[in-house]
């Protein structure tokens, strides 16, 4: 007979997947990594120097903000690195690094932690800290460095979207420099080939479904074929230009400030893809993945409510007899 | 497909939502079934079904045969209880059930004989009344591991107009591989088991339907499905994909029919009767003996079992005896279960007795009993997008930490069946099926007031 003290009561399951946070979060790091690598071919050595700040930023500022408000330590879920390499992919590589530390902080502390840590805050960290330091440093934060003259005296540039803005054309990088990242931009946001390989990553590994990046890209295209009236070179512009790819991948797919049904998942895709392309076209500044992806956050919880799901085999009401019918 | 002789199989006509990828563990597979030696004593429970416990017929000192019946009451969902083996009554009392809940129980000393109760014999039926009687005489309960009365399944109003019986052979927990011994070792039983019911009951068209890992069993139900007797070809075999929760009963009906089981309904409300494969065998088998449900198959594993084998044990033997037979522990137990992993139920010790509808008896080593560690939820969706039901977990948690009684309503978290799939998927190791009981458990309070 078996001494019942020894024995394990729990409730069912008794067999759990191999998925933990830590694990999603370092498949996140991991398929940040190719762009992180062509970011320091294209910028020079002082990404690391960026990055670096504010990582270690973010993790101290998670493990003291817990501390003091006497909260179990969680720096172990990865999730705070996350937030900072994403962070320093979206500033220039020639922020004054106290800057970039401010950034962490705002994000690691103020959106994230004051919320309640992860899985709770309403905004994306990376995002929020990105836009207050906008505002707060614009100038810092809108000087933008020439792609590869690090090697040789650091020139600044104008990003694409400014210029397409300004209608100067042919100061445009070509395609192809477009996709591999030789142009001005955030210093993670440039290199479209490393961003998609990392988006690819994320897709196999599961970690993101494709709802979110296809429909906001896919929206972004739409709208920009027809304002473009129908110039796909102008199209390829405007997806590999800015921080759409990073914003589409890596930010908006972010699980505690997006939908969790993949009906609400593609309205907010759709939502991002419209706002950023109102704001590329309309709006006073060059670029808008970032108030569009912050915007679309807010939302969230009534995007949720209007798309969860009836329980299965609830009899579907008169009223929408004609979706009935459609299914 | 033709090289696994699966030509002219059914695919699901829907395919489930959700569910999730589980380890299949089905290590017993080539284990022929082997008789438990005659145990000393039995401690047969009163209450082995959902629904009214019956009542002793027996008191201490009666001498009693094997397929006696010694419980019984007149409530309507309920099935009676019969001795498992030949001898004395030593006790007539309380025990704990492997589930916490007190039942009366009778306890038999073995004379170790296994000698047949004298009025055991074949039950004449030549309608429906008497076949529906007849099984509830056999105290048959689903064998798959709910424990609901058949015979009250089998027993559906004219008017449902039931047109499809599903013989569920999917057997998706873990481990357990009773039923695809059943399969491969009486399909005989199950051929005449599903044609009698079929005939019995006037249901047109039936499915047997079994996971994609079980070629084997394919095989030899093709005989079956093929069988001559099938003139008008009514009787179809269906593989399904191998996933958990496949077998769960309102999984089958939408595999086999693209018919879904509304909230609260039960699959009669969509013409469906989905049955065990092992309970239609057992049919079989008492329609042509009589000897009624006294014995079942159970698998034994485990990374703490010595020596893993699918067993057959007269109901009421202790587990600890069983487990002794397989060789005893070959590591220290941390967990012991009776069921399968995903839904089985852990217990507090091996002095209980195995009941009617236990398919399983899995012991644990401690890496396999030890859960990860629980973390904070980061709203990955997994849970959702898991569940079979098309729930959302993490607003049921919510609804239930904040009881919340309209959210739960609204939600519909009364549809949960507790498949585990959410939890199974979960990165965070939230307990989420313990907090589907709570959320269910404040619905109950509530509608007591």
């Amino acid at each position: 007979m078996v001494d019942g003290k020894k024995l394990v009561v729990s409730a069912s399951p008794h067999l759990r997947s191999s998925a933990t946070t830590t694990r999603i979060m370092l498949d996140v790091i991991i398929a940040l990594m190719p762009a992180l690598a062509a970011s320091i071919a294209i910028f020079g050595p002082r990404v690391l120097a960026v990055t670096a700040t504010t990582v270690i930023t973010a993790v101290l500022s998670e493990f003291l903000a817990r501390k003091a408000m006497k909260r179990h330590n969680t720096i172990g879920d990865l999730s705070a690195v996350v937030t900072g390499v994403i962070l320093a992919f979206n500033l220039p590589v020639d922020i004054p690094l106290w800057m970039a530390a401010v950034g962490s902080v705002v994000a690691i502390v103020v959106v994230k932690q004051f919320f309640g840590g992860i899985g709770q805050n309403f905004a994306n960290p990376a995002i929020a800290a990105r836009i207050i330091l906008l505002i707060s440093f614009a100038k810092a934060m809108g000087s933008w460095t020439a792609p590869l003259s690090w090697r040789t005296d650091a020139v600044s540039t104008a990003t694409p979207l400014a210029n397409i803005t300004a209608g100067n054309m042919e100061a445009l990088p070509s395609l192809t420099e477009m996709f591999i990242g030789l142009r001005g931009g955030c210093l993670g946001e440039t290199c479209a080939a490393a961003l998609i390989l990392g988006g690819l990553y994320l897709f196999i590994r599961k970690v993101i479904s494709p709802a979110i990046p296809l429909s906001f890209i896919g929206t972004v295209a739409v709208v920009m074929l027809i304002a473009g009236k129908g110039d796909f070179e102008y199209v390829a512009y405007q997806l590999m230009g800015g921080g759409l790819l990073l914003g589409a991948f890596f930010m908006a797919t972010d699980y505690s400030t997006s939908p969790i049904n993949t009906k609400g998942r593609i309205i907010f895709g759709i939502g991002c893809g419209l706002l950023t392309s109102l704001i590329r076209l309309f709006g006073s500044l060059p670029e808008g993945v970032s108030f569009a992806i912050l915007i679309m956050n807010l939302l969230v919880p009534l995007i949720e409510m209007a798309t969860t799901p009836k329980p299965f085999g609830t009899p579907k009401k008169e009223k929408t007899a004609k979706e009935g019918a459609q299914k | 497909m033709g090289k696994t002789g699966l030509d002219g199989v059914l695919k699901a006509v829907k395919k489930v939502r959700g569910g999730v990828k589980v380890a299949h563990h089905k290590n017993t597979a080539e284990t022929e079934v082997v008789r438990l030696p005659v145990p000393q004593k039995v401690t047969i429970p009163m209450q082995q079904h959902i629904g009214a416990p019956c009542e002793p017929l027996v008191k201490v000192g009666d001498k009693v045969a094997v397929g006696q019946l010694i419980g019984d009451t007149d409530k309507f969902v309920s099935a009676p209880i019969h001795a498992s083996v030949s001898g004395v009554v030593t006790a007539v009392g309380d025990v704990k059930l492997p589930n916490g809940v007190m039942s009366k129980a009778v306890t038999i000393e073995s004379d170790g004989e296994m000698r047949l109760w004298e009025g055991i014999e074949p039950p004449k039926v030549e309608t429906r009344e008497d076949f529906v009687k007849a099984v509830r005489a056999s105290g048959l309960v689903g064998l798959g591991g709910a424990g609901f009365p058949t015979h009250i399944k089998l027993n559906f109003p004219p008017d449902k107009n039931i047109d499809t019986l599903v013989i569920n052979a999917a057997e998706c927990e873990p481990y357990i591989t009773v039923d695809y011994r059943e399969c491969i070792e009486n399909s005989w039983d199950i051929l005449s088991g599903v044609y009698t019911i079929k005939d019995m009951l006037g249901i047109k068209n039936v499915i047997i339907a079994a996971e994609d890992n079980k070629p084997e069993a394919f095989k030899v139900l093709k005989n079956i499905a093929d069988h001559k007797d099938d003139i008008k070809d009514e009787v179809k075999l269906m593989v399904l994909e191998s996933k958990y929760p496949q077998g769960a009963e309102k999984m089958m009906v939408q595999s086999a029919t693209g018919r879904k089981v509304p909230p609260g309904k039960l699959p009669a409300d969509v013409g469906c009767v989905v049955m065990n494969v092992a309970s239609a065998a057992f049919i079989a088998r008492y329609l042509k003996t009589g000897k009624p449900l006294v014995s079942r198959s159970l698998t034994v594993d485990g990374s703490a079992i010595a020596n893993p084998k699918n067993v057959r044990v007269p109901v009421g033997t202790n587990i600890g005896d069983i487990i002794d037979f397989c060789g005893g522990f070959s590591a220290e137990p941390c967990k012991i279960l009776t069921g399968g992993p995903m839904m089985g139920l852990a217990i507090v010790g091996t002095e209980l007795p195995v009941l009617k509808q236990n398919n399983a008896i899995l012991a644990f080593a401690k890496d396999d009993a030890v859960l990860k560690p629980e973390k904070d939820c980061i709203r990955c969706g997994r849970c959702a997008s898991a569940c079979p039901m098309s729930l959302m977990p993490t607003n049921i948690v919510r609804a239930a930490k904040a009881r919340d009684v309209e959210a739960l309503k609204k939600i519909g978290v009364n549809v949960c069946m507790e498949c585990g799939s959410c939890a199974f998927a979960c990165p965070a190791g939230k307990p989420l099926v313990q907090h589907m009981r709570l959320a269910k458990a404040i619905l109950r309070e509530e509608g007591n007031k």
